[in-house]
């Protein structure tokens, strides 16, 4: 077998605590990637982000990442000097941030900030970039892409910021994508719409693709591979298509409590303080 | 018995610098107290622009308004009680969560301007119901996950007991089982003490399962009022 594209292996994060220990919040998760597509769900605060951003270095102080491995194509990230994070961001790894509105850049009009990454990474000329910001616009579902691309952030509406946010990132053709609920402001039409350009592109480009999402619906549609994260810790690990049959109580619990027209008026099950503690030793 | 919210003929119109946009076109409805109605629609529609005009953020409006029969001016702030009946969660929980505030003061405060006794349990306890734990309190937004920026978001909503709530997009960032955990808590707090809810969702399942009625809206317009069989079906 090739050598996969991302490498993980014993990747913790933690911070300090007021009290003068650390609070581990990604705990030792391992994981391997190709071409195939790998989808991380989990609860609210489970680490899954944190993950995200220490594959790119960024993880914010006082935060201390320490990994076993941490390979990209074949290439450890974990010793990189500033500028040569520069260039695995964006051209090697793009992230699309689950905030779009702390993503981007409220003082500059979406045309720059999606062709930013052309500008620091391509030396396309002046007019091409902006046709390629301009198809991408397109592509991810904004009508008038002429008009958005003059917009500033604050002009944008919710789902508007995360097409824009998205464009930014699938223009530069990175190597990977980690997408962190790339479409949770979109309704089921765009969504399904933006993820199958995402997959196309990904297999036009050879680009490898880590989503995190809280749909498992979408999840289970669209990644090969799903890990499941409960307090910074993998819980579960399986094929997508066996996700809505996996044994695993937390994640059998995240299909059970779906809403719908028929729960209306009722309560929807949760997880009991006890249930969690349980899961919480089973991690271990 | 008045309505808790009425719009009629409600417009907003922007100029984003090279066309005018009708962000909402002669909207009207009506929200009976202690009822939770559903806004949905496609991205870009106009939802958030609703709310934001019920909130009193967004004064640049025509038409009229009017929430438990006290009635807006267009261009003005709403004045006296509804400052405190109404309450608002953002799409964007990054809108109501002040960067630089930690947690607790984000909370304390709305409480200690309102006279509120007690401001530093009665904000334990708001955590404690949207399912965080005691330890971010000391913390700023930026140090959270997404959806605990997101619950911070909405304990402060519920600090002063609002008599209408406008949740825009609430459990976006939530997985399953914290997001049950939300709208049970809201279902609750609606049984409890009447709390009228305007809830915009892109998910017709949590709009199903939360809204006793609720509008489509569709290029600034409301297209169609649904009643309960009616989302039933959908
Ligand atoms: N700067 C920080 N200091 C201390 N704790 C932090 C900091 N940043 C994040 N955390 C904690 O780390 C944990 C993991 O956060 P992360 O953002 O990875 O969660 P997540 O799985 O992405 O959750 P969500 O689905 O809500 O976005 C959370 O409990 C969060 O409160
Ligand atoms: N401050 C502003 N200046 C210019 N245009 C704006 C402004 N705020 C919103 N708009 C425009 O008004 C329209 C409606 O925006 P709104 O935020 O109400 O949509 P929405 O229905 O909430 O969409 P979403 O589901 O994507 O959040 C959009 O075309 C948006 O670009
Ligand atoms: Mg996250
Ligand atoms: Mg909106």
């Amino acid at each position: 077998m090739a050598e996969p594209l991302i490498e993980v292996d014993g990747l913790t994060v933690r911070f300090p605590t007021a009290d003068g220990g650390w609070s581990t919040v990604v705990d030792g998760v391992r994981f391997a990637a190709g071409y195939e597509r790998l989808a991380i769900v989990g609860e609210s605060g489970s680490g899954k982000s944190l993950t995200a951003r220490a594959i790119l270095g960024l993880v914010p102080a006082p935060g201390q990442v320490t990994a076993e491995r941490l390979h990209l194509a074949g290439r450890d990230l974990r010793n990189l000097t500033p500028s040569a994070w520069e260039r695995v961001r964006g051209a090697e790894i793009g992230l699309v941030l689950q905030d779009p509105r702390f993503a981007l850049n409220p003082l500059h009009r979406v045309g720059r900030q999606v062709e930013e990454a052309l500008v620091l990474h391509t030396s396309l000329g002046r007019a091409e970039r902006r046709e390629r910001a301009l198809d991408m616009l397109d592509a991810v579902g904004l009508e008038r892409p002429r008009d958005v691309y003059h917009l500033f952030p604050g002009q944008l509406s919710g789902g508007m910021g995360q097409r824009v946010m998205i464009a930014a990132m699938l223009v530069a053709r990175p190597k990977l994508l980690i997408a962190d609920e790339p479409t949770s402001a979109l309704d089921e039409n765009l969504r399904r719409q933006i993820l199958q350009l995402i997959a196309d592109l990904a297999e036009r480009h050879h680009m490898g693709l880590i989503l995190i999402s809280h749909d498992l619906q979408q999840v289970a549609d669209f990644a090969d591979e799903v890990i499941v994260m409960f307090r910074g810790r993998i819980v579960d690990r399986r094929g997508a298509r066996d996700l809505a049959h996996s044994s695993n109580p937390y994640t059998a619990m995240l299909w059970n409590c779906r809403p719908s027209a028929a729960t209306y008026g009722t309560r929807l099950p949760t997880l009991a303080a006890a249930e969690r503690e349980a899961l919480d030793d089973r991690g271990a | 018995m008045t309505a808790a919210l009425e719009l009629d003929r409600l417009s907003v119109h922007f100029y984003n610098g090279r066309h005018d946009i009708a962000a909402v076109r002669e909207a009207s409805l009506s929200i009976a107290a202690g009822t939770s109605f559903g806004l949905f629609g496609p991205s870009g529609c106009g939802k958030s622009t609703v709310l934001r005009v019920v909130a009193g953020i967004e004064l640049g409006w025509s038409g009229q308004v009017a929430a438990f029969g006290t009635p807006y001016r267009a261009g003005q702030k709403p004045q006296g009680r509804l400052r405190r009946d109404v309450q608002m969660v953002f799409q964007d929980p990054y809108a109501s969560l002040h960067p630089r505030h930690s947690i607790r003061r984000t909370l304390e405060e709305p409480l200690i301007v309102n006279g509120i006794a007690d401001a530093r349990r009665v904000a334990a306890e708001a955590l404690a119901a949207v399912g965080l734990p005691p330890d971010i309190a000391p913390r700023t937004p930026n140090a959270l996950s997404g959806g605990q920026r997101q619950r911070v978001a909405i304990a402060r909503a519920l600090l002063l007991k609002p008599r209408l709530l406008l949740l825009d997009e609430p459990t976006s960032a939530l997985d399953m089982s914290v997001q049950a955990e939300i709208l049970n808590l809201l279902m609750d707090l609606k049984a409890a003490y009447g709390m009228t809810l305007l809830l915009v969702s892109h998910d017709r399942d949590v709009i199903a399962h939360v809204c006793d009625s609720a509008a489509r809206m569709r290029a600034g317009l409301i297209e169609a009022i649904l009643d309960r069989p009616a989302l039933a079906a959908v």
